[in-house]
């Protein structure tokens, strides 16, 4: 396989004692801290943290990086992340970028709000929307801008307290149906037909007139072209609902397909997904929200304008929905999005859908003869961006899991796709190549996969113990959780061994 | 313009059960050009903006500038931190877990907490959240917060709390004394699901009511949400320490610059009471073992209340958060170790009394607006417009405070000063000097 990963018995920085001189990055003052400080305010013992030279520090994170697993050290396919590779830049180090404070007058922050407002105006374009938002700093946080301005609108129009449904569908990912609920909302599940797309004749039972809206992704879950969805869009319309699309999955359309085109109302987007913004360990990312112009009165303000000289914070919004963010969005973020779009052009964000679509696809037809492997839903369609392939068979054989397959997947250097999700599907594995992966590396994993179920076949237990080359092995998940074991801090960890 | 997609591109048979009418036919008028153009012309539009590195300046009200050291940014640039992804495989994601576990540990250490997650997106929606989560905990459909502080946090506290129909009531504060007033919290607290105050308040007065505060809300039956600036918890007395349930707050400064507001890091944390773990937002990383018990690991905790599982019963529909800056504040605060939270702490406590009392000598400023003790900032009062004010000093090249006139009316003409580390004497010579001639008509 050629993989092994690093391994320290590093310990927590709790635990490091080195001794030697420490310099500051400031100068040091002495004071009474009872002249500065209220006296019932004054912190009586220190904090625990141990006080360490700086090359100490540098080694202990320098280590645990290397204990980590990323799209800069192989294959990542995890389905519904669109783990592309994150062009390098180094833009947003530069003082001009980050050392800006958002309550600064507007004459001192021209060049950003000039990158907030050419951002905005390429996704309108992108996504067939009129007016775009970029203050939501994630996806859901999105989702969330998105549902409450489908409140707002319908209680502009008096029917705030009647339109209390959102109808999501059962292959939805999860924040949906949670953003929906943070917004107040009653959600209806409507089911996948058998076909992998939405069941049309259980939707038209599930709209009524309570119906706010309809959130959805296209591609979908599966992977697969929700074809119905102009249908789709007009009986939500029809009811008086507004279409709401979930933008993780652009990348199988990007630049072919636009949601507004589609008829959706309100639209957002994942830069960190689509866009290429690297994913940090799980953040920042950020949401940009795109609306149809009978929505725009209610996006969060301040908005960004532009009067053909000058750029400007607009705050005069009176139906705007207030703010979800503390000011603007994830600036810097934007930054690397926005050079994304420039560097790529139209034609090269349709390479993306073009190329990512066709690596799913190159994939599929190198497994889906593969005993063990089924492909759920009309396998004879073509995926876009991703596919979910069921596992079922294999586990039904040999009691090898989706799971297991995953953690051996690891032993081979590369990282397994997403596991378990849609829940529409058993033993489900989601894969998304991206279309940063070359087709050396779609056939190399379409191999190493391949080879595992072999394994599970005929020498089951190296998948079931598996992994063996990472930096651990298994670990007791339960334990983590469950309230008499669970330590979730070093306070915690510490309390629990002193029998408290 | 009509944009040929080459028909001949033989991927497009992918697509073929995707309706015609849908597939774009028009140009998105978007030209593909070369990094090297892109990234000069970008360089030349952010050098329309002037960075508070280069024009000093006072601004905070939430945000503040304080110095980053470079091993954070080249270990949060690391290939293998950068491009990670949430670690749902926890056997190749140690480094993260582990790097988030210390970051939650710091944080429960300074709050005086148990359990913290892994970050929200910043004060604002950290404060929103922990307000819905008492609302879950105690059925009540009231909360309390304060009138005086920051106007954009309260925009989104309210967004958030609009669609449960939540009654909002506002305290205000001792008009001389900075601090929050009691007997209106003592007023409005019957049935309210939580009390939230800050300390030091947006006006940086280090609230010394606190405590008393605090059992105001716990008689009433109510949680004790905290805000707080984590940097100040070297020298203040952590909100663990004062009855707090829940303590929010603002990362961002621990180990990143302001990024005009973005991204920041939303600080959240509990307790040890299951009631209140269970109702927590966000990813949590627990510490266990391998499943042989020989070795020390990490792992997401507690994934019951998330998203993915729970879906429309979840505590919230978070998933994305800020992790790479969560990781910035661990580096950070190991950098700076207790003493040095400790040292930083007393520095910005003599800094921003230098400051006060060196603008307190110009005629007709008073410095500061409340007989208080405060950290890193200050109100002042003005005898003009502090609009006037801050525009002379930004033609003299300063950036001067926030203007509070617009929001607190009340108040006249305040103005609210930030200082830290970045600043030295020589800044403050500067602006006290030109501070004195705007306020003279010079």
């Amino acid at each position: 396989m050629g993989f092994i990963q690093a391994s320290w018995d590093e310990p927590l920085i709790y635990e490091l004692k080195h001794t030697a001189p420490i310099k500051r990055w400031f100068d040091r003052v002495q004071i009474d801290i009872n002249s500065y400080v209220p006296s019932n305010l004054i912190r009586k013992e220190n904090v625990e943290l141990p006080d360490l030279p700086e090359v100490e520090v540098s080694r202990h994170y320098t280590r645990l990086s290397r204990m980590n697993f990323s799209v800069d050290l192989g294959t990542y396919p995890l389905g519904s992340c669109t783990m592309k590779y994150n062009p390098k830049e180094m833009i947003t180090l530069r003082d001009d970028a980050r050392w800006l404070h958002p309550l600064q007058d507007e004459t001192t922050i021209q060049g950003a709000l000039e990158i907030i407002y050419r951002l905005s105006k390429y996704l309108e374009v992108i996504t067939g929307t009129d007016k775009v938002t970029l203050q939501p700093a994630a996806g859901a946080h999105g989702e969330l801008t998105g549902v409450l301005m489908i409140r707002a609108y319908h209680e502009d129009r008096g029917e705030g307290e009647s339109r209390n449904e959102i109808i999501i569908p059962d292959s939805a990912h999860g924040s949906n149906p949670a953003s929906a609920s943070m917004a107040g909302f009653k959600v209806v599940t409507v089911p996948t037909g058998s076909d992998g797309n939405v069941d049309l004749e259980a939707l038209k039972v599930a709209l009524s007139k309570r119906t706010a809206g309809f959130m959805i992704t296209n591609p979908n879950t599966l992977g697969l072209f929700e074809k119905d969805i102009v249908e789709i869009s007009k009986m939500v319309h029809e009811v008086g609902g507004l279409m709401y699309y979930d933008g993780a999955n652009l990348n199988g359309i990007l630049g072919i397909v636009r949601p507004g085109d589609m008829g959706f109302d309100i639209v957002h987007l994942n830069l960190h997904k689509t866009f290429s913004t690297p994913h940090g360990g799980g953040g920042p990312g950020a949401g940009a929200i795109g609306v149809k112009k009978h929505l725009i009165d209610y996006l969060p303000i301040p908005i960004v304008e532009y009067d053909g000289k000058q750029y400007r914070l607009n705050y005069n919004l009176p139906k705007t929905i207030g703010a979800v963010h503390g000011f603007y969005g994830n600036f810097l973020v934007f930054i690397k999005a926005l050079t994304y779009i420039e560097i790529m052009g139209e034609e090269g964000l349709k390479e993306v859908a073009l190329r990512s679509t066709q690596n799913t696809n190159r994939f599929l037809d190198l497994i889906r003869n593969t005993r063990g492997i089924e492909i759920p839903y009309d396998p004879k369609r073509p995926r876009k961006h991703e596919c979910a392939i069921s596992l079922k068979p294999l586990e039904r054989e040999t009691g090898v899991r989706a799971l297991d397959v995953a953690k051996r997947l690891l032993d081979y250097g590369v990282h397994p796709p997403t596991i378990y999700f849609p829940l529409i599907v058993d033993e489900c594995m989601l894969i998304e190549f991206t279309e940063t992966e070359s087709d050396e590396n779609v056939e190399k994993y379409a191999s190493i996969l391949i080879k595992i179920i072999e394994e599970a076949y005929n020498n089951p237990q190296v998948v079931l113990t598996a992994p063996h080359n990472t930096s651990i092995g298994r670990l007791d998940e339960a334990k983590a959780s469950h309230p008499k074991t669970m330590a979730l801090s070093w306070k915690m960890f510490k309390k629990r061994q002193l029998g408290k | 313009m009509v944009i040929k997609m080459r028909n001949d591109d033989e991927r497009l048979k992918y697509y073929s059960d995707v309706p015609k009418d849908l597939i774009l036919k028009q140009s998105l008028n978007i030209k593909a050009r070369s990094e090297i153009e892109v990234y000069n012309e970008l360089k030349n539009i952010l050098k329309k903006n002037k960075d508070v590195l280069s024009t000093p300046s006072f601004l905070g009200g939430g945000v503040w500038c304080h110095y980053v050291p470079p091993l954070v940014d080249y270990i949060a640039s690391s290939p293998e931190l950068l491009t990670s992804y949430t670690p749902y495989q926890p056997e190749i994601s140690q480094g993260i877990l582990q790097i988030l576990y210390e970051y939650q540990s710091m944080i429960c250490d300074l709050t005086g907490m148990e359990v913290a997650n892994v970050s929200m997106y910043n004060w604002a929606t950290a404060t929103a959240e922990a307000l819905l989560m008492s609302l879950r905990i105690t059925g009540k459909q009231k909360v309390i917060i304060p009138k005086y502080t920051s106007p954009w946090r309260k925009r989104v506290i309210k967004t958030y709390l609009h669609p449960h129909k939540i009654k909002i009531i506002e305290y205000g504060i001792d008009n001389s004394t900075g601090q929050i007033n009691l007997d209106e919290i003592k007023q409005s607290i019957i049935d309210a699901a939580a009390l939230y105050v800050e300390n030091p308040s947006f006006f940086g007065v280090l609230d010394s009511n606190v405590d008393e505060a605090g059992k105001i809300a716990h008689n009433a039956g109510a949680l004790y949400i905290v805000g707080v600036d984590p940097l100040t918890l070297g020298v203040i007395k952590p909100p663990g320490d004062y009855g707090a349930d829940i303590v929010v707050g603002e990362g961002q400064h621990l180990g990143s610059p302001p990024s005009l507001g973005g991204p920041a890091l939303g600080i959240m944390a509990v307790r040890d009471d299951m009631k209140l773990i269970r109702q927590l937002p966000g990813k949590i990383v627990g510490l266990t073992t391998s499943q042989d018990g020989s070795k020390r690991g990490f792992v997401m905790a507690l994934q019951t209340r998330e998203q993915h599982i729970k879906r429309e019963k979840a505590t919230s529909n978070i998933t994305t958060n800020e992790a790479l800056l969560a990781v910035r504040a661990a580096i950070y605060l190991a950098l700076l170790g207790s003493t040095g939270l400790r040292e930083l702490g007393e520095l910005i406590l003599e800094r921003t009394r230098k400051l006060s009392n060196m603008l307190s000598k110009i005629n007709g400023v008073t410095s500061p607006l409340f007989k208080a003790y405060y950290f890193r900032e200050f109100p002042i009062r003005l005898p003009i417009d502090p609009n006037i004010v801050n525009s002379k000093l930004l033609e003299r090249g300063v950036i001067g405070g926030l203007n509070l006139k617009p929001y607190f009316p009340e108040f006249g003409n305040v103005m609210l000063l930030a200082t830290t580390e970045l600043h030295n004497d020589s800044h403050y010579e500067l602006l006290v000097e030109l501070m004195s001639k705007i306020v003279r008509g010079e």
